[in-house]
């Protein structure tokens, strides 16, 4: 069935990835889920030094979504290189690599370091983060910052760049296409909604950090509207991401115009969920006659 | 290995007002659990609620290749999970986390259950006496809740336990008091056999009975809650504060040395 496809000059199998934070580095995931029928797995962001992350509690169920404040919680970049990169390795499946830090300079420090690691097949910023002080939202909220990090991560690795945008903006299109401009070669969106929740009987926050990020079905709408946005004005791949759940939402995205789908909070709930979505998308295509999924990208009338 | 599988309800029995006990179907399960892993159960194919809901194994029948979960309803997933009846089928990620460990040598096995907390002590009493008829182990099980209706398993602690000491916080049942206060009262003329403390119960119990083991210098070990998202150790979600940093409920635990915590 038409799904294989080449996003970035990544070539997938199908369209369906696993949205970084929400797959670990894939290790975990693999007791139940074949790793080798994703279209890619994006491991979740990995730092240049350890990071503890924020104080618990770190999940909150809101209706139907989830706040979360993890804070990029991870063991840095040595750490991944050697345990979590072998243990990827054993898979067919393209490894898309998350990263952040504080500075520019940290970012294309690794990026240089994961261009020596030929199982990394492309990188993805995170700009979008919304529960960190430092390597988040300060470079996705404005377009000259998110220029000049692209620009530098663009100078320091040949391999394909994905930038990851934070729905928490005026105008997602100009960050879009700040991004296009200084050299991405996709764009993913959209990242969590900075939210909060707070427990009425004990008038407590019911995360940690106080705040945390939005995601699951609640978000779709908004992120649909945002990829539909960015698919007018840039002409690098879009990926869609935010509450997908089964293969009908992931084509809302296509029609939108995204090239590719992320799927991240379905993963918690149902860890074959990607696949089931794979499967779905290819009933799709039977059900309209079509013969790849390609044919629905944009094409909302 | 844990799995995602439908498990068909063999029985889901009403206790008490407000609790169940669930008896489900699993092969897989009951081969592989150990006590003091949970299951996390999807409760509802709608997105309202959304995650899964975490529930510890509290018996394993292997005979039935069936496992019990006993559970109170306290919100909307464990409402919906109530509604459910034998014959359908409910979609179970397990056994996951890591159990209780048992010494190698003969104990003194001290159990501490407080409110729904007793639920996986039994599955981890009748392994004990299942799985080491050899050492002998002299089971002591304390046993508290906030009132006489809200105890649970009595029965079966009297059944496995070779004593069973019981509180209620309003005096209905057993000595008035705190579990935890119960347990220092015998604790004082406890004599020096090698002893563990196995607790699982409300956060506040928990670090009391944490600080009693280490003034008396029992090794303990406790069941601790988090909410979760994942369950299978991905997202990080459900962490808590130790001394080797922040470690996970769903996959370092749920069940942590006492003495490794760092109580709020
Ligand atoms: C490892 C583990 C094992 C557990 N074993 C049992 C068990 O054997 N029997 C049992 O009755 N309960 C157990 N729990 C608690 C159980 O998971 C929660 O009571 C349940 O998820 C509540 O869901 P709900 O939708 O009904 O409530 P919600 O509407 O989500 O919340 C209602 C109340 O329950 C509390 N709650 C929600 N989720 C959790 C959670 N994960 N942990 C603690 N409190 C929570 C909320 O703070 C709130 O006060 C366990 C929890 C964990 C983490
Ligand atoms: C628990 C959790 C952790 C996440 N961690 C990361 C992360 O480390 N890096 C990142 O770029 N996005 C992270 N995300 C965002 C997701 O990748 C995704 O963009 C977002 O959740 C929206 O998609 P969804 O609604 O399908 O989950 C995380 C999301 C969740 C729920
Ligand atoms: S619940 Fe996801 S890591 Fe524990």
């Amino acid at each position: 069935m038409g799904l294989k496809t080449e996003i970035a000059g990544i070539k997938m199998k199908n369209p369906v990835m696993v949205a970084s934070g929400t797959f670990g580095y894939g290790e975990e995931p693999s007791k139940y889920v074949d790793l080798n029928q994703l279209g890619a797995i994006i491991t979740k962001t990995v730092t240049l030094e350890p990071r503890e992350g924020n104080p618990p509690p770190r999940i909150c169920e809101t209706s139907s979504g989830m706040l979360n404040s993890i804070g990029l919680q991870n063991k840095g970049i040595s750490d991944f290189v050697n345990l979590a990169l072998p243990f990827l390795a054993k898979f067919k499946t393209p490894v898309i690599v998350n990263i952040a830090g504080d500075s520019p300079e940290q970012y294309a420090k690794l990026a240089k370091i994961l261009s020596r690691e030929p199982i990394v097949k492309g990188l993805e910023l995170n700009i979008s983060c919304p529960n960190v002080k430092k390597g988040g939202l300060q470079f996705g909220t404005d377009h000259d910052a998110t220029s000049n990090l692209v620009k530098t991560v663009r100078k320091a690795t040949n391999l394909p760049l994905i930038v990851k945008l934070s729905p928490n903006v005026t105008d997602i299109t100009v960050i879009a296409k700040a991004a296009a401009k200084a050299g991405a070669d996709a764009i993913s969106l959209i990242n969590t909604f900075l939210g909060m929740s707070i427990d009425a009987e004990t008038k407590h926050f019911n995360l940690g950090a106080k705040t945390g990020g939005l995601s699951g079905p609640a978000i779709k709408p908004v992120a649909v509207r945002m990829v539909w946005q960015t698919a007018q004005v840039v002409k690098i791949p879009v990926i869609g991401v935010g509450g997908i759940m089964n293969g009908n939402d992931a084509i809302e995205f296509f029609l939108a115009g995204a090239s590719a789908i992320e799927v991240g909070t379905a993963n918690f709930i149902d860890p074959q969920a990607p696949l089931k979505i794979v499967k779905e998308i290819e009933e799709y295509l039977k059900k309209h006659n079509l013969s790849h999924y390609k044919a629905l990208i944009g094409k909302v009338n | 290995m844990p799995k995602q599988e439908n498990c068909r309800i063999l029985q889901h029995q009403q206790i008490a007002s407000t609790v169940f006990k669930l008896t489900l179907s699993s092969p897989n399960l009951c081969q592989e659990a150990k006590p003091g892993q949970f299951v996390n159960i999807r409760v509802s194919s709608k997105y309202d609620p959304l995650l899964r809901r975490p529930l510890s194994l509290h018996r394993i029948i292997k005979k039935d290749n069936a496992f019990q979960l006993l559970y109170e309803v306290v919100g909307k997933g464990t409402a919906i999970l109530s509604q459910t009846k034998p014959g359908d089928d409910l979609d179970i990620l397990g056994p996951l986390g890591s159990g209780f460990s048992l010494p190698s040598e003969k104990q003194t096995i001290i159990l501490v259950g407080g409110g729904m907390g007793v639920a996986p002590l039994v599955n981890l009493a009748e392994k004990i006496k299942d799985q080491r008829p050899k050492t002998k182990d002299q089971i002591i099980a304390f046993i508290g809740a906030g009132t006489k209706a809200k105890l649970y398993c009595e029965k079966d602690f009297k059944q496995i336990a070779d004593k069973v000491l019981i509180s209620t916080d309003d005096g209905s049942h057993g000595e008035k008091g705190f579990v935890s206060d119960l347990l220092y009262s015998r604790l004082t003329i406890h004599d020096s056999r090698p002893a563990s403390i196995y607790a699982c119960g409300p956060y506040a119990m928990l670090e009391a009975i944490s600080n009693i083991a280490r003034k008396n210098k029992i090794p303990c070990q406790v069941s601790m809650e988090a909410k979760m998202a994942c369950g299978i150790g991905t997202c990080m979600g459900c962490v808590i504060k130790t001394k080797n940093g922040y470690k996970k409920v769903c996959d370092d635990g749920p069940v942590f040395d006492a003495a490794e915590i760092i109580w709020d």
